[in-house]
């Protein structure tokens, strides 16, 4: 037995445990047990319905934590004193399907270290000297409101409207009115500004829908998967990043506690999910899932395997013969397979296991299962197409779900991520009218292009919506409740050097209330309220096929000297002359109002506010029974055609196609190219690149459990329960003499961060992960001593999406001596 | 209407259902929560639990792998060791069977940090006293579930009388990575995970030991 007996007030500091569990399984001896006959008391009867905390609190409130999961948590508050004392999980609803008790995850209860956070920003802010030099003055909100309101006014005068920004960012994301701290409708009211398409979460499956769907399609819900054969998940993880006890965690833990439904789960990483709800684990190298997808089918031709009546039926180019008109010769996914197409390539489960690291034995066996199973749930996750080719890695897992004829059928899908049924609670107006008076858009990830050379993007280079080209670039940014102008932007060094120079993007405010590395590059920093010091009705989020709203109830004043979005807009609105426009003369309580009201006429039995304030959470499962994605396509494929130029699914795209002859990829991402057929193709930084690259390692950033993106990851309490840390598989730390917990380095041209080691089989050899959302922590050498995965990533929009390559990267990793 | 869940003679006791925990350790920040414990404290801690190899061949691989959690506190065992090392008599079993640490009694000398089998007293440096899980006494005296209980996202936590719970869940209580459960009787049982081996069978190892 080992004992540790330094007990350092270090260790105590920084959380590490200074207990020895070398004694757990290594404890020998002990006496024999004797049991005590013990009277049969019975099982207490006490339940989520009897919580009601600690006994002296003043009052416990409803609110709920907002963070961008896709979750949406109930929470209680109780207040003493004015200060928020305890955080008590939802004490309504059951275990059972679409009546959810919604337990927050581990984040959610550690609300009170967030909302008195050291972090907090207690007063407006103003930078003297250089930008992101980190000299700041205290400044009166009169003088910020004055200042932003000129800056607006005087870039609006200078440059137009397209000159203004409203950064991508999901620090709020499941709020209403505090949503997006009511920004958008300020700016918009003020003549609009540049928008943006996509997101950070699923740029590339965005762009990749309207191609084979027409339009975003959810597949079926996972609580349809009751009635599958066979779940099969691509990247898919809600285990992990749908973690809510009323979330998708509960319905795929209560579909598989209840149905025993088999699921395989196809990762690079043994995710939670695998290891609790799967049956079996394939292994992928990342970037690699159209290979695989196309070793499969060609497995599933070969043997018959596959549901030809519904390709003929309802798709377009998987044959020559359902090709579109003009379309070359041999540009169907069966030329494709056979190698007839511009490779020359027949995609065997032998080429396939070349490039995706699964053995083509094991490709063909999984081939055959999936073809087997009718109907069979397959899903992706979005970790798939966060990649430099992510939008063919999205199609392709659409064309399984089409090869395979599980599309539109109860226990099927369409291989996109799981669907849901939601309330449709009135969403606070971000502008009023029938849309936003700009229509120019670009990509939510490329504005580093816009801020370095507007007018040089154009359609065809950048994706640039609704003009041909840009007249003007980003002049002046709002980023608000968002971390991602630094920290969850991919390569922070390109990032800093763009908005160093103030010229380029003369003014920019941010809005928080923690002191993220975003505001380390603001012109001014506003204290914004936490959700729990303002009023809001909070929508539900991602839960299978139940529907909810939280009463979003104000637990305390607001800390410090913060004010909530609503306040700062209305004051900026007065001094830019359009506070009446802005405000509709409604408070935010009014405003509130007006959404019961609004919600109540498309939700009949919806709460009152009195109501919900009583009853804090309200949920509705679906009466139609699960949801089944295109049962109406399936159906009558005529009467329902889909959004496509077809009407049909597109495995073949004709406009795909044709933009493949007139976009241009100049430069360095000349090797980036768009294709009719979701095929696989080899990116920069990919697989096959890692064999011959002085960064041998492929590096992905899962989703980690203790913040949500940079969300909570300035706790310590959350540092404490996932510090920060690097998967490696032992195979690849042996090579490098690491040690499970060794301190290391990971670095790549652009970057480097340091972190400890986690030695784990969990993860393919030849891959590592270190979870984004870390804070960036530069020490006086450059080297991200706070592990953030942006120091290694590169700034390279994807082919069609424009988006975040944020899973692709090349690195190496050595130990610290 | 409530009940009181201090029942002398019930011998409390927890369930884990490691068929379903997910490692995510709301049931420790809840806990936390509650009982205002510092960095560096947790009455409940969830281990991760991790195994097997690889094969590779050429540019495939092959994995043959296994994980697993455990979410363990103060077990209240039959046998508590704790209570039997105390020089002080400040550590001892309640009447309904759950041990608690007193205050006033304890000097922190530490002793039963040393001898619990599953680090479930626990040394706070700012008061200088041990302290411990008490199944959330004042919880269960007003009916309410213990905080790690009712806070478990995927519900893989349930407690009462041990004899209830073996009888509801069976007796399992010997998967690693815990301890020989002779060594304190502990009034836990165990769903075991499908991977999950006996305490002594050495299959994988504790991937998260600063962790907990």
């Amino acid at each position: 037995m080992t004992i540790v007996a330094d007990v350092g007030l270090d260790q105590e500091r920084t959380g590490t445990s200074r207990r020895s569990f070398l004694k757990w399984s290594a404890a020998a001896g002990g006496t024999a047990a004797l049991v005590p006959a013990v009277a049969n008391l019975g099982m207490p009867e006490v339940r989520a319905e009897g919580a009601t905390g600690m006994a002296e609190a003043d009052r416990t409130v409803w609110n709920a934590c907002l963070a961008n999961c896709q979750s949406r948590c109930p929470l209680r508050l109780q207040v003493k004193d004015g200060i928020v004392v305890r955080v008590l999980p939802d004490s309504t609803g059951s275990d059972e399907m679409g009546d959810f008790n919604i337990r927050a995850c581990v984040r959610g209860r550690a609300q009170r270290e967030r909302i008195y956070s050291p972090n907090r920003i207690k007063r407006p802010m103003k930078r003297v000297g250089e930008r992101g030099g980190g000299q700041w003055q205290e400044i009166s909100w009169e003088e910020a409101f004055d200042t932003i309101a000129s800056e607006m006014k005087r870039v609006k005068d200078t440059y137009g409207n397209e000159a203004l920004w409203y950064h991508y960012g999901s620090g709020s994301t499941g709020g209403n009115i505090t949503k997006r701290g009511t920004w958008p409708r300020l700016l918009n009211t003020y003549g609009g500004y540049l928008g943006q398409f996509g997101d950070y979460s699923t740029a590339q499956i965005t762009a990749a829908f309207p191609y084979t769907y027409g339009e975003w399609i959810s597949s079926n819900s996972l609580e349809d998967a009751q009635r599958s054969q066979l779940q099969v998940m691509f990247g898919n993880n809600p285990l992990e990043t749908r973690m809510s006890g009323g979330g998708e965690l509960a319905v795929v833990q209560k579909v598989r506690k209840d149905f025993q439904v088999r699921t395989i789960v196809i990762d690079p990483r043994y995710s939670d999910t695998a290891a609790i709800a799967g049956d079996d684990w394939v292994p992928i190298r990342p970037g690699t899932d159209a290979a695989l997808i196309a070793g499969m089918i060609h497995v599933m031709v070969e043997e018959g395997l596959h549901d030809q009546a519904f390709l003929d039926k309802y798709c377009v180019g998987f044959d020559e013969a359902t090709l579109p008109e003009g379309a070359p010769a041999n540009s169907s996914y069966r030329a494709y397979l056979a190698g007839k197409g511009t490779d020359g390539i027949e995609k065997t489960p032998e080429w396939a296991a070349e490039i995706t690291g699964v053995p083509a034995a094991r490709i063909r066996k999984l081939a055959r299962e999936i073809a087997a199973a009718k109907p069979a749930a397959i899903t992706q996750g979005w970790g798939p197409q966060r990649h430099a080719t992510g939008e063919n890695s999205a199609r392709a897992i659409f064309l399984l779900a089409a090869v395979t004829g599980n599309i539109g059928i109860p226990g099927g899908g369409n291989g996109a991520r799981e669907g849901n049924t939601t309330l449709p609670v009135k969403a606070f107006p971000l502008f009023d009218g029938e849309a936003p008076p700009v229509k120019t858009q670009i990509s939510c990830f490329n504005w580093i292009d816009a801020i370095n050379d507007g007018p040089s993007m154009t359609a065809t280079k950048d994706g640039v919506r609704g003009k041909e080209k840009l007249d003007v670039g980003i002049k002046l940014m709002v980023v608000n409740a968002s971390n991602t102008l630094i920290n969850q932007h991919n390569d922070i060094h390109v990032t800093q050097e763009t908005l160093r120079d103030d010229s380029k993007c003369e003014f920019i405010v941010v809005i928080d209330h923690q002191w993220t590395a975003t505001c380390d590059w603001g012109d001014i920093v506003l204290p914004s309220t936490t959700n729990f010091e303002e009023i809001d009705l909070i929508p539900g989020a991602s839960c299978g096929d139940m529907g909810w709203a939280i009463y979003g109830d104000k637990a305390i004043e607001p800390v410090f000297e913060s004010k909530t979005g609503y306040e700062m807009c209305t004051e900026i609105a007065r001094r830019l002359g359009i506070e009446k426009e802005f405000t509709q003369g409604r408070t935010q309580e009014q405003w509130r109002d007006w959404l019961f009201e609004q919600t109540r006429e498309k939700i009949p039995e919806f709460p009152t506010k009195e109501q919900l304030a009583e009853m804090g959470v309200f949920r509705k499962h679906s009466p139609t029974g699960p949801r089944v994605a295109m049962k109406d396509f399936r159906d009558d494929p005529v009467a329902n055609p889909l959004k496509t130029p077809s009407g049909k699914i597109e495995i073949y795209s004709q406009l795909l196609h044709e933009m493949s002859q007139k976009w241009e990829f100049p430069g360095e991402r000349s090797g980036d190219r768009l294709t009719a057929l979701p095929e696989h193709v080899d990116s920069w930084e990919g697989a096959l690149e890692a064999r011959k690259s002085e960064y041998p390692l492929q590096c992905i950033a899962h989703h980690y459990k203790g913040r949500t993106h940079s969300s909570y990851a300035n706790l310590p309490t959350m540092n404490e329960a996932h510090p920060q840390m690097l998967w490696i598989n032992p195979v690849d730390a042996r090579a490098r003499g690491i040690e499970n917990d060794d301190e290391i380095l990971v670095r790549n041209a652009r970057g480097t961060v340091k972190t400890v080691a986690r030695v784990t089989p969990r993860i393919a050899p030849g891959v590592v992960s270190l979870p984004q959302g870390a804070w960036y922590r530069p020490n006086s050498k450059g080297v991200d001593e706070g592990g953030c995965v942006n120091t290694l990533m590169k700034y390279h929009p994807s082919p069609l999406a424009k988006g975040n390559p944020g899973h692709t990267a090349l690195v190496e990793v050595e130990k610290v001596n | 209407m409530t009940t009181n869940a201090t029942e002398a003679g019930a011998n409390y006791g927890f369930h884990f259902d490691q068929t379903l925990c997910t490692g995510c350790k709301a049931c420790q920040v809840a806990c936390k929560d509650k009982h205002d414990l510092p960095i560096g404290v947790n009455w409940r801690r969830v281990v991760e639990y991790t195994g097997g190899s690889w094969q590779t061949s050429g540019h495939t691989f092959t994995p043959n792998v296994f994980s697993y959690y455990v979410s363990i506190s103060c077990n209240h065992c039959e046998n508590p060791v704790c209570t039997q090392v105390c020089p002080t008599t400040a550590m001892t079993r309640r009447p309904d069977g759950t041990v608690y640490v007193d205050d006033e009694k304890c000097v922190g000398c530490r002793y039963c940090e040393w001898a619990c089998p599953y680090s479930a007293p626990q040394f706070n440096a700012e008061t200088g006293h041990m302290t411990k899980c008490d199944l959330c006494y004042d919880y269960r005296e007003t009916g309410q579930d213990p905080a790690c209980v009712s806070a478990c996202p995927s519900r893989a936590l349930d407690w009462g009388p041990i004899e209830e719970l073996r009888a509801k869940y069976g007796s399992t209580n010997d998967v690693a990575p815990l301890p020989d459960p002779r060594i304190t009787e502990p009034h836990l049982v165990v769903t075991p995970h499908r991977d999950a081996t006996r305490w002594d069978a050495g299959a994988g190892r504790i991937t998260n030991p600063k962790e907990i």
